[in-house]
C-alpha cells in the first residue's frame, strides 16, 4: 500500500503548491510541532510562525510561514496561509528585513502577551534560518 | 444646415474620441485578463476557508456561547453596509448597478425603522451615495495607490469592520460588490458576512474532527480571517468585473463613434455635392442670360 497523500498550500492570491506524492509533513502547530502521515485522523489546527517541512518522493522542501490553518481530511492536507515563502529561493536581505520589522513591533507597548509570544517565535525562527 | 467646415471639424473630433475609446478598450482587455486570472486563483482559498468554517460550526456543541461573529449579537437594529465600487469611471453600468442594489437595500432597512451605517470602498461609490446618504457614511476608503487588489488592503478593511463590531457599533454587516460572470454580465451581489449566514448550505458529513486547540479558540481566530478573506474575494471579483464592464462599454463607444463618423461623412459629402450643384446652376444660368 502506498504511503502517499495529497498536500495543497493556498494563499489568498493563488494556489501556492500542490503535491500528490507526499509521505510526511511536519507543521508548526500552535501547541507544538506536529508530524502528519497518511491516514491521520481528521484534524483542524492553527499554525504559529515556523517551518513547514514536506517530504515527498521527489525530495524534501521547507517553507517559512507566519500563520495559517491546517485541515487534514480523507488524506487531503490543506494549508491556508497568508504569508509563505520557500526557504530554497529566499534571499538573506528579505529575512533581515522581516526580522527588523518584527523587532520593531515588539517594542510597541500595546501588544498583548499572545501577540508578543508569536512575534518572538517569528524572530527566533527567522534567525535560525538566516 | 451646418457648414462644410463645421462638419469636417466634427468628424475629426469624433474620430479622435474613437481612438481614445479604442485604446481604453485595449487596456481594459489586457487588465481584465490579469484580474480574471487572479480572481480565479483566489477562489480556492476562500472556498477552503468557507469549508473549514462550515465544518467547525457544525461541530460546535454549545450554540449559546458561540463567538458573536458567527451567531450575531442577537439584535437586528444597526446595519452596516460595505459598498465596494471602483475608483475610476467610464466603466458602463458597473458602479451604478452596485449602487442601485445597495440603495434598494438601504431603503428597505430604513423603512423597517432600523439604523443604517455605510462604509464606502472606492471613490465612485462615495460620490454617488453622499448626496442622499451623506450623513450615514461613516468611513470612506479608497485604494487608488494600489494597482491590483491585494490581500493587505482587504485585511485593512476587514480589521476595521471587526473593530467596529467589537465595540458594538453595528449588529449586521453586508457587503455589496459585483460578481464577475463574464465580460458582458456582472451580477451585483449582497453578501452578509456578520453574522455568518450558512444555514442554507449545511454539509451533512458526520465526520468528526480533532481540534487543536479547542473549537472555540479556533473559531474565534478563524472568523476574523474569514471576514478579510470574503472582502478580498469581493475585491477580486470587483476588479475583474470593473475591467470587463469597462471593456464592453468602451467597445460600444467605439462602435457608436464609428457609426457617427459614417453618418457625418455622408452628410458632409451630400452638402459638398449640393454646393457644387448650386455653383454649376449659377454659372449656367449666368451664361444663358448673356
Amino acid at each position: 500500500m502506498s504511503e502517499e497523500f495529497k498536500v495543497e498550500i493556498v494563499n489568498p492570491e493563488k494556489s501556492f503548491l500542490s503535491k500528490e506524492d507526499v509521505t510526511e509533513v511536519v507543521v508548526p502547530a500552535f501547541e507544538g510541532e506536529m508530524g502528519i502521515l497518511k491516514d491521520h485522523i481528521s484534524i483542524i489546527s492553527f499554525l504559529k510562525p515556523g517551518i513547514i517541512n514536506i517530504q515527498s518522493k521527489s525530495g524534501e522542501e521547507n517553507f517559512f510561514i507566519e500563520d495559517g490553518i491546517v485541515e487534514f481530511k480523507n488524506n487531503n492536507l490543506s494549508i491556508l496561509t497568508s504569508s509563505i515563502f520557500s526557504l530554497k529561493d529566499v534571499d538573506k536581505n528579505r529575512i533581515q528585513d522581516l526580522i527588523k520589522i518584527a523587532e520593531e513591533e515588539t517594542k510597541k507597548n500595546e501588544i498583548n502577551d499572545q501577540a508578543k509570544f508569536l512575534i518572538d517565535q517569528k524572530i527566533d525562527v527567522l534567525r535560525s534560518i538566516n | 444646415m451646418a457648414s462644410l467646415d463645421d462638419l469636417k471639424k466634427r468628424i475629426a473630433s469624433v474620430k479622435s474620441t474613437q481612438k481614445i475609446t479604442k485604446a481604453m478598450k485595449m487596456v481594459a482587455a489586457a487588465k481584465l485578463r490579469r484580474a480574471q486570472e487572479s480572481a480565479e486563483k483566489g477562489r480556492p482559498y476562500s472556498e477552503k476557508m468557507n469549508n473549514i468554517i462550515l465544518n467547525l460550526s457544525n461541530g460546535i456543541s454549545d450554540k449559546e456561547n458561540a463567538p458573536k461573529l458567527l451567531s450575531g449579537t442577537g439584535n437586528d437594529k444597526v446595519h452596516l453596509c460595505v459598498v465596494m465600487t471602483s475608483d475610476r469611471g467610464l466603466c458602463g453600468g458597473f458602479n451604478s448597478n452596485i449602487i442601485k442594489k445597495a440603495k434598494s437595500y438601504f431603503s428597505k432597512i430604513l423603512d423597517e425603522g432600523k439604523q443604517l451605517k455605510i462604509i464606502t470602498v472606492g471613490s465612485k461609490g462615495n460620490d454617488q451615495l453622499k448626496r442622499v446618504y451623506g450623513d450615514k457614511i461613516i468611513e470612506n476608503i479608497s485604494f487608488k495607490e494600489s494597482k491590483n487588489a491585494n490581500y493587505f488592503d482587504a485585511d485593512k478593511v476587514g480589521k476595521m469592520v471587526i473593530q467596529k463590531f467589537e465595540v458594538g457599533e453595528f449588529d449586521v454587516c453586508n457587503i455589496f460588490y459585483n460578481q464577475f460572470k463574464n465580460v458582458i454580465t456582472q451580477i451585483p451581489q449582497a453578501q452578509q458576512i456578520i453574522p455568518l449566514n450558512n444555514d442554507s448550505e449545511r454539509n451533512n458529513s458526520e465526520e468528526s474532527y480533532e481540534f487543536e486547540p479547542d473549537e472555540d479558540e479556533i473559531l474565534s481566530n478563524l472568523l476574523p480571517k474569514n471576514i478579510s478573506t470574503q472582502i478580498f474575494k469581493a475585491m477580486l471579483e470587483n476588479s475583474a468585473s470593473e475591467q470587463g464592464s469597462r471593456m464592453s462599454a468602451m467597445d460600444n463607444a467605439t462602435r457608436n463613434a464609428g457609426e457617427m463618423v459614417d453618418k457625418l461623412t455622408i452628410e458632409y459629402n451630400r452638402s459638398r455635392q449640393a454646393a457644387i450643384t448650386k455653383e454649376l446652376i449659377e454659372i449656367i444660368s449666368g451664361a444663358e442670360s448673356l
